[in-house]
């Protein structure tokens, strides 16, 4: 059974069953048209959001920002370069109480793993996470689902390869698990030295998810619908050499895509730096761009279900 | 089978049945090699036991154990038996049982955990499993390695 949406914080993607994800999905593609600016929506009027970023995240907070436009609602806030109360030394409970006071709903990012479940502990207004360091980011993982959902038709027996960095990468590991949930056969292909943590690879088992591993993308690519493509950051290595021995390992262009069926779909969380080549970005596969779109949607279904505009 | 050549004591608290090897790790929870209790501390190691084999006992006089201690112990000694004494007599005999939920007991192991950063909390661990016991961490999610290491 689903749990009512009304005044609920959304911390991490572990908190939702899959029917209440579904749901989640099928509000998110009626978003559609008002998200395009195609039909007007003001469900949302009156109601503030603030976005609270105590590290930047320029396109996950324009999204936000968006989104609750787009339903008539405003937004308050402040992110990085203007947070001078964090060098003051005051805690994140104490801005969460005052920002409680300018807003209805508080979108937070922060660079601390369970930042989002504190401030939600301190304030009764919901708080929805939007990344806390290493942890949760349940809305990137809710669009990403979203993305295949309306691509594929469908999430379960599809055929993931998730490509990159698999152990540091917050986004992979959120969306792994929700994948298993939903039935679909994962390939995760990576480095050794950067392949699935094993905490995650548990969740999937747990969730009765199949999952091979490889490092060979070629053959993991043949029978893909969906290749998810994430970036391989640099300051996640303590040793140079070690990044640059995997950083070029694996690069998408349209040579390696002959290996993939015509259909298959190329997903990236963006920024994107060299991973997927320029060229790929006029083929059917390219969906990045349309993917980082989906946010809007999917966070303008969060926020009405929130506020209980719709059910 | 020799008598143990302890004295039973008069006032304080028995932790018995201990698994073999563990006493140490009960007084480091107790804080008794920090210098918080200020009576006198015996430790039996080793002891047969019919239940378990081998057994440690713990037996701290005066002091009589509070519940959060007790919580403690469950975590380092879960098949331990916790007995009070007053006048020789046993009066109460405490339930050691592994909490759903330990509130602030444990730190977590995670520098990057917001219940590391001077926030207004108490950390929170939810028991995972009982045997072998593993408790995650209610704000970050990981689960807490080296449990004895993180008690408060
Ligand atoms: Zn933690």
């Amino acid at each position: 059974m689903t749990k009512t949406f009304k005044g609920r914080d959304i911390i991490s993607i572990h908190d939702f069953s899959r029917e209440e994800i579904e749901h989640i999905l099928k509000v998110s593609k009626d978003m559609i048209p008002a998200a395009r600016g195609e039909k007007r929506n003001l469900s949302l009027e009156g109601k503030i959001l603030s976005t609270i970023f105590f590290e930047p995240s320029t396109r996950t907070r324009l999204s936000f920002e968006a989104a609750m436009n787009r339903l008539g609602g405003s937004v308050v806030g402040f992110s990085d370069p203007e947070i001078t109360s964090l060098k003051k030394g005051e805690t994140l409970a104490d801005t969460i109480r005052m920002v409680e006071s300018y807003s209805d709903v508080i979108v937070l990012r922060h660079p601390m793993e369970g930042a989002a479940k504190l401030a939600a502990d301190f304030t009764e207004k919901p708080v929805i996470n939007a990344g806390d360091g290493a942890g949760q980011h349940p809305t990137q993982t809710l669009l990403d689902l979203f993305t295949i959902w309306t691509e594929k038709k469908d999430i379960e027996d599809k055929n993931v390869v998730l490509l990159g960095d698999l152990k540091y990468g917050r986004t992979v590991h959120s969306l792994a698990y929700a994948l298993a949930m939903f039935g679909a056969n994962l390939t995760f292909v990576a480095p050794e030295v950067l392949q699935m943590p094993k905490e995650v690879v548990e969740h999937v088992e747990r969730q009765g998810g199949s999952y091979t591993s490889t490092n060979a993308l070629e053959d993991a690519i043949e029978s893909a619908d969906v290749l998810y493509v994430t970036r391989i950051q640099k300051e996640r290595f303590p040793d140079p050499a070690e990044y640059e021995k995997v950083a070029g390992m694996y690069r998408v262009d349209n040579e390696i895509l002959t290996n993939a069926s015509k259909d298959i779909i190329v997903m990236h969380p963006l920024p994107r730096v060299t991973e997927i080549s320029p060229e790929v970005d006029t083929t059917e596969h390219a969906i990045y761009f349309k993917q980082a779109f989906n946010g809007v949607p999917v966070r303008m279904a969060l926020l009405a279900l929130i506020f209980d505009v719709v059910k | 089978m020799k008598e143990i050549k302890v004295a039973p004591i008069k006032n304080g608290t028995v932790i018995d049945h201990i698994a073999c090897g563990m006493a140490f790790k009960v007084l480091k929870v107790l804080g008794i090699s920090d210098g918080e209790v200020d009576s006198t501390v015996s430790v039996l190691m080793h002891v047969p036991s019919k239940k378990m084999g081998w057994k440690d006992i713990v037996k701290v006089e005066d002091k009589e154990l509070e519940q959060i201690e007790v919580d403690k112990i469950s975590l380092v000694a879960p098949e331990a038996s916790i007995n009070i004494i007053r006048n020789y007599e046993v009066v109460e005999k405490m339930d050691v049982s592994l909490p759903d939920v330990a509130i602030g007991i444990l730190k977590c192991g995670n520098p990057n955990c917001v219940t590391n950063a001077n926030e207004p909390v108490e950390t929170e661990f939810t028991l995972k499993s009982k045997d072998p016991i593993r408790l995650n961490c209610k704000y970050c999610d990981r689960e807490l390695d080296d449990i004895v290491d993180h008690i408060i």
